[in-house]
């Protein structure tokens, strides 16, 4: 026996577990993050396979079957879900829909994670005067109620996917700003920032090679939380029919147009909300698991 | 605590002017607010009629100004879709509105603040788990079709309360339930967080070991200290939440400032969506100035920063 092989296992012991395995440990010990991540994936796979998955055009009307019930409420496997108002397939219009909240969600977030990011990195780093500006733009930002804000402007410039998502991108930053500002603050003050500062690196660099991979974690949990805040405010716009326009199938959308036969057919209304429900629940039980997980001092 | 108020009151006063400025500039994003007010089938004199008419001709800092120092005595100009001051109009509907957050902001706190204490009373326990699971769900719960299941279950199925309207104290239950929700779980959480720290702080030892009573630990001692962050977040929440009273208030048709705006907005009825932005703006911007107040007083560390 080597000297190497007696000492490994006594260096395990006194060691512990390495730092890959324990991160291993808390995501799998982690039911809510296992249980975000499971759901999030399915649903962007049903997002991306729509074309495939779905038994039916969304857009396709038929008006000779309208409204059938879905088969656990005495329809056919024809149409697993059902069919709208206009005999379009309800279970089609859902598997499309993952992907108008998915990608509404996604580009909404990086936009506002974008520009959230670099006004809190700049005023954690810079301070003073940039720190006063960026305080104030906040502050100005959190004032103004972003459901009214962002349905005048949609009504302004006509609903589309893609007014629908600038409008969302440039209303949702304040939370990232705050985050960033923060946790950029945290670390500003650390020696190996002092370190490269001290060898003459630029400004540049030092934010990016010494700052972000020090606070990207946050970074992601607060794109994963906006995220579902995005898809939950685009539903609600086109709910009240100032988001994304018909005949586009957002699960908002067919809420909305559920809403007038909710007296005698409430499954209308109440499968598009469900998975709404789930999907915002998932993305959101995810970002708290990545906190949990990451930093588990922070936990609350 | 004087230069606290003054600092804080010249931030607030400052926030006000720009969101009038960004409310006021919504009217020119469309590029010619003549061309969207004449409507599409308008023919080019009649387009600039309506232009001289409401003065859309004169450079926008001007009509700014204008409409600036007309906003600070109270008149917003007249509705384009009602012909009439816009002032009255939203004075009208305000009460609504007002009652809705109040009651909101009351069942939230009612269920948040005893539901939270509890939690961090016994973590981990079956009224942890509850409270974790409410606090959760609610983040997740689209309000408009939380409301919509409510008005099924209750007001069709069952038959207990009014689907819609706001005539009587029955009508306002559902609405109040559905915004109370929206706040509760950030509400929630706070209360527990502070609880579970006020709790293992030496004081609260202290407190026990010269023989203190639970219940005169819990509520004297604890949750005194724990409630100080709920009271500010509260206030910020009330402000959201009229904001967000415009989503609650379509779906229970609750004629009040929220549902005149999204009527508005989509009428094309520019003054009176400007001045609800700057409304509810208004009410945020007092909201969270008179929390800070509020904490500075209770907790003189605050008066520094």
């Amino acid at each position: 026996m080597t000297v190497q092989q007696t000492i490994d296992p006594l260096l395990e012991e006194i060691s512990g577990p390495t730092p890959r395995q324990i991160l291993r440990k808390r995501v799998t010990g982690h039911k809510g993050l296992i249980f975000g991540l499971f759901v999030v994936f399915l649903l962007v796979l049903v997002a991306v396979f729509a074309p495939l998955l779905a038994p039916h055009s969304p857009y396709e009307q038929s008006l000779g079957s309208r409204m059938i019930e879905p088969v656990f409420l005495g329809g056919t496997w024809e149409h697993p879900l059902g069919t709208d108002h206009l005999g379009r397939d309800y279970m089609s219009r859902l598997i499309y829909g993952a992907r108008v909240s998915l990608l509404i969600g996604l580009v909404a977030a990086m936009i506002s994670g974008t520009i959230g990011t670099a006004m809190g990195v700049a005023a954690g780093y810079f301070g003073g005067k940039v720190d006063a500006v960026v305080t104030f733009l906040i502050n100005v930002r959190l004032a103004m109620p972003v459901v009214l804000v962002a349905l005048a402007v949609v009504a302004i410039l006509g609903g589309s996917l893609q007014v629908v998502i600038g409008v969302l991108g440039l209303l949702l930053w304040d939370r990232f700003a705050v985050v960033m500002r923060a946790s950029t603050l945290q670390v500003r003050r650390r020696e190996y920032v002092a370190a490269a500062q001290a060898i003459g690196a630029s400004t540049t660099r030092v934010v990016l090679s010494e700052i972000m991979p020090n606070i990207v974690n946050n970074l992601i949990v607060i794109v994963t939380l906006e995220m579902a805040h995005a898809i939950l405010l685009e539903a609600t716009l086109s709910f009240l029919g100032l988001g994304v326009q018909p005949p586009t199938p957002s699960w908002g959308l067919m809420v909305s147009e559920g809403k007038n036969m909710m007296l005698f057919e409430p499954w209308l209304v109440l499968i598009p909300g469900v998975v709404l429900f789930v999907l915002v629940l998932a993305i959101n039980l995810m970002g708290d698991g990545l906190r949990d997980v990451t930093a588990p001092d922070s936990r609350s | 605590m004087l230069p606290f108020i003054l600092k804080r009151l010249g931030l607030a006063i400052l926030v006000a002017f720009t969101v009038s400025f960004i409310s006021f500039s919504l009217l020119f994003l469309s590029g010619d607010p003549a061309a969207a007010l004449a409507g599409e089938t308008a023919s080019g004199e009649d387009v600039e009629a309506i232009r001289v008419l409401y003065g859309f001709n004169r450079p926008m800092l001007v009509q700014y100004g204008e409409w600036l120092v007309q906003a600070l005595q109270g008149n917003f100009g007249e509705s384009y879709y009602f012909k009439l001051p816009v002032a009255s109009l939203i004075a009208d509907r305000l009460s609504v509105t007002m009652t809705l957050g109040v009651c909101g902001i009351t069942f939230a706190l009612l269920t948040a603040v005893p539901l939270g204490v509890a939690a961090a009373i016994r973590p981990n326990s079956i009224i942890d788990r509850v409270a974790l699971f409410l606090s959760v769900a609610g983040q997740a719960m689209p309000s408009f079709w939380f409301g919509l299941i409510l008005i099924v279950v209750f007001a069709i199925k069952l038959g207990w309360l009014p689907p819609s309207g706001a005539t009587t104290w029955r009508h306002f239950i559902m609405p109040t339930i559905v915004l109370g929700y929206y706040a509760m779980p950030a509400i929630m959480r706070l209360t527990r967080a502070g609880m579970l720290e006020v709790l293992s702080s030496d004081y609260i030892r202290t407190a026990r070991a010269k023989g203190a009573g639970e219940g005169r630990v819990m509520f004297k001692h604890a949750l005194r200290n724990a409630i100080i962050p709920v009271v500010s977040l509260a206030a910020v929440q009330m402000g959201f939440m009229l904001g967000g009273s415009i989503v609650v208030e379509s779906v229970f048709a609750l004629h009040g400032a929220g549902y005149l705006a999204w009527e508005s907005i989509a009428r094309n009825d520019l003054p009176t969506v400007q001045a609800l932005i700057l409304i509810f703006s208004m009410f945020y911007i007092i909201f969270t100035f008179l929390a800070d107040v509020l904490n500075a007083w209770l907790d003189p560390r605050m008066r520094s920063s």
